[in-house]
């Protein structure tokens, strides 16, 4: 009993086997868009939520007002740490595929996102990251080893196995904990800016979600206590292009930009090339400056694609063309700055390879050491009164009994 | 007849309640085109086309909010809930509208809303793909939970479910999906075309929501459980060779308090079971009618094993869980309390 239906079902651009399509996509030619005073008003920037920011062109040159102008050490960091949060990926997706975690998720094609934000940003600057931003945590230097002993919650996990592997935190590094419940952290970063401002400081808060997270209500939360506030916080969506199996239409990106969400709700927004390096620098820059100086909250929407499966759990195949990634538009985040630094003749395919070699294996030694801690299946393990520990500041006396009853059980 | 998984039987339950009523819709997170995370709505976009099984965004108030108006405009709609871990932020839409729209409207406007969700640990999901917060649902009134532990009752609960004129909360153990499973990890996965509830008819039929079942019939005690602790207590009678009345509870809201308690008072003696956190769960509810039917009956005090009063630790899945050793110590001192 078929009847019409009148209601409009977003419609992916292509599906497994046929030839991958982008049209949808709109693009600015680098060095397009104006770059404002980071004080101007909402009302006069609202383009930027339109536009596409974007530095490097297809020559591998940076143009245009958006140019950050970064010192070469400063671009030879970038790269290093984007080459090795990917190489980072890789060995932990093989350690999954091996039985040694339960479950990992990759952030290839996405690098930039968090390294040129990471390096943009102050120290001091309190991080709310999505399970995706493990970039975050190579840019403020935290052994790899720390990140593999909560992969393997092990005897280091600094979780004390109590999270999915990837959810990762880091109080000293100001990186917050990542919930596996979305979007839970971006009205949390913006409390956290909130009480900054309270307080007096300028330190701003950062946060990130893809844009499938940001149908979740926290989204919306976050959008206008942010603006009524004007709090000194960066909301980032990461346009991947994918939440799980649906495509960004399914979130709202049919119609208009995720970015353009900035002016509905009175803050800057701001649509930059997620691929392009300079691009993210910039932006975050300009957006930080901004909060710090109390002009107001910026959201950005980086506009990426995510080159890997969601998780360990899951298969693209079924959902969307084998070589979609390849096709995208906007390239490769590693590969565009690596063409940038070779064309400023301050980097070489030789050098490029020898940081890779470099880079293995150090992921490989950290890994080596990472498992002399335990892993999921193989000793030492950790403690099984850990379990009963942080539920609480203090132990009630029920726990202390449940404690027992397992010490029973377990016969120890 | 057919032999199904318990996803198989789910996605046939969908499949006839789509083919048998036209307002029969389905929405949520990656059910469509994907055919959901654990693939239970596979094949049914493509059968009945994107705009009776709809792809949304990830937003879980949504989903049911919109699911609440869609029944109020004569649709019959079965929203997934990605994982019972994502349930919280549709919490308001089901407390304090999808269960009370009926009673504050006098009966004028009602929502004939099943949300379906898997629950449940024994899958390395950490903490936040491994809960059952069933109790919480229980504890609100206007709506039904249910949560089957076979194939069989999993389809007849489903169209039962989707068929009733009240919003139902429908539990699947996704530990089960695949199989019984009596709670040691160390044995060889069982599949459900080796047990009895894995053969389901291929057609429609109901399995009436407020009816327990007694899964295996005994004298010593009775176990109350239901969804993944009914293979644990099966497990755990049967190492201590205890001559147990297992009853599977199928639906908490309403409940089945007179098979619970026609067994409790015949063997004087109960242990209730579930995977969710002990403190306020659903087995202090059982207990407490239990108490309050067959108080003069009782030769001991009725025991609880559940999980514990903590968050569900990935390093620590067995150890949570309330697998047979746990539920065996429970037993014993159940037998051998007064």
């Amino acid at each position: 009993m078929a009847r019409r239906s009148r209601l409009h079902i977003p419609q992916h651009h292509s599906r497994p086997g046929e030839e991958p399509d982008f049209s949808y996509l709109e693009t600015s030619p680098a060095g397009a868009v104006p770059r404002p005073d980071v004080n101007a008003r909402v009302r006069d920037i609202g383009s930027l939520s339109i536009d596409l920011v974007r530095v490097l062109d297809d020559s591998h040159v940076a143009v245009g007002p958006w140019n950050p102008h970064l010192e070469v050490p400063d671009l030879q960091i970038g790269l290093r740490h984007m080459l090795l949060t990917r190489i980072f990926d890789e060995r932990m997706q093989r350690a999954q595929r091996q039985g040694k975690t339960s479950f990992y998720m990759r952030c290839l094609g996405e690098e930039a996102v968090s390294v040129a934000q990471g390096m943009a940003l102050r120290p001091k600057d309190m991080l709310f990251p999505a399970y995706r931003n493990q970039g975050l945590y190579v840019v403020r230097g935290r052994p790899l080893v720390d990140l593999m002993c909560q992969l393997l919650s092990n005897t280091r996990d600094m979780c004390k196995g109590r999270q999915l592997p990837v959810m990762y935190h880091w109080a000293e590094g100001r990186i917050f904990s990542i919930s596996g419940n979305l979007t839970t952290q971006f009205p949390q970063a913006v409390g956290w800016a909130m009480a900054a401002a309270i307080k007096g400081e300028d330190d701003i808060a950062v946060s990130w979600i893809g844009e499938g997270s940001s149908a979740e209500a926290d989204f919306h939360h976050a959008m206008l206590f942010a603006s009524v506030y004007m709090a000194p916080v960066i909301l980032n969506i990461v346009n991947n292009q994918w939440a799980i199996s649906t495509f960004q239409g399914f979130a709202g990106g049919e119609q208009r930009s995720f970015a353009a969400r900035g002016p509905g709700y009175g803050m800057a927004g701001i649509r930059v090339d997620g691929n392009d390096f300079l691009a993210v620098h910039a932006v975050t820059q300009w957006a930080a400056e901004r909060a710090r100086t109390g002009a107001g909250p910026t959201l950005i929407e980086h506009v990426t694609y995510r080159g890997a499966a969601h998780s360990t759990s899951d298969d693209p195949a079924r959902y969307r063309p084998k070589d979609d990634y390849e096709k995208w538009p906007l390239g490769d985040p590693v590969l565009r700055l690596k063409n940038h630094l070779i064309a400023l003749g301050e980097w070489s395919e030789e050098r490029h390879q020898a940081l890779a070699q470099e880079l293995e294996v150090h992921v490989t030694e950290s890994w080596k050491e990472a498992v002399q801690y335990g892993t999921l299946t193989d000793g030492p393990r950790l403690n099984r009164d850990l379990m009963f520990q942080d539920v609480f500041k203090e132990m009630p006396e029920q726990l202390r009994k449940q404690r027992e009853q397992l010490r029973a059980e377990q016969g120890v | 007849m057919p032999q199904m998984n318990m996803i198989q039987a789910l996605n046939s339950a969908m499949d006839i309640m789509l083919a048998r009523d036209p307002n029969v819709v389905m929405l949520g997170e990656d059910i469509g085109y994907f055919g959901g995370v654990f693939r239970v709505t596979d094949g049914l976009q493509r059968k009945y086309g994107e705009h009776r099984v709809l792809d949304t965004p990830i937003a879980e108030g949504a989903i049911v909010g919109a699911a609440i108006g869609m029944g109020v405009n004569g649709l019959r709609p079965v929203a997934e809930v990605q994982f019972a871990d994502y349930i919280y932020p549709a919490c308001d839409q089901i407390f304090s509208e999808l269960a009370r729209l009926r009673y504050r409207s006098a009966g004028d406007f009602w929502a004939p809303v099943t949300i379906r969700t898997p629950c449940g640990g024994g899958i390395r999901g950490g903490q936040t793909h491994s809960q059952s917060p069933e109790g919480i649902f229980t504890h609100v009134c206007g709506i039904k939970v249910v949560m089957p532990s076979t194939p069989y009752d999993a389809k007849g609960l489903l169209i039962a479910s989707i068929e009733d004129d009240d919003p139902v909360v429908f539990f699947e153990p996704k530990r089960l999906y695949n199989g019984p499973f009596d709670g040691d990890v160390n044995k060889p996965a069982v599949p459900w075309s080796t047990h009895p509830k894995g053969e389901v008819p291929d057609g429609y039929y109901t399995v009436p929501i407020g009816k327990a079942e007694i899964v295996r019939k005994g004298s010593a005690v009775t176990m109350v459980a239901y969804g993944t602790m009914i293979y644990v207590c099966e497990a755990a009678a049967r190492a201590l060779g205890i001559d147990a009345e297992i009853i599977d509870v199928r639906s908490m809201v309403p409940l089945d308090t007179d098979t619970i308690c026609t067994s409790v008072k015949k063997t004087g003696r109960c242990l209730i079971a579930h995977e969710a956190t002990r403190f306020s769960g659903f087995g202090a509810e059982l207990s407490a009618t239990i108490q309050e039917e067959c108080f003069w009956d009782l030769e001991a005090p009725i025991g609880r094993v559940a999980g514990w009063d903590t968050p569900y630790p990935h390093a620590f899945e067995w150890e949570y869980f309330p697998g047979p050793l746990r539920v065996a110590a429970a037993l014993q001192a159940v037998m051998e309390a007064a």
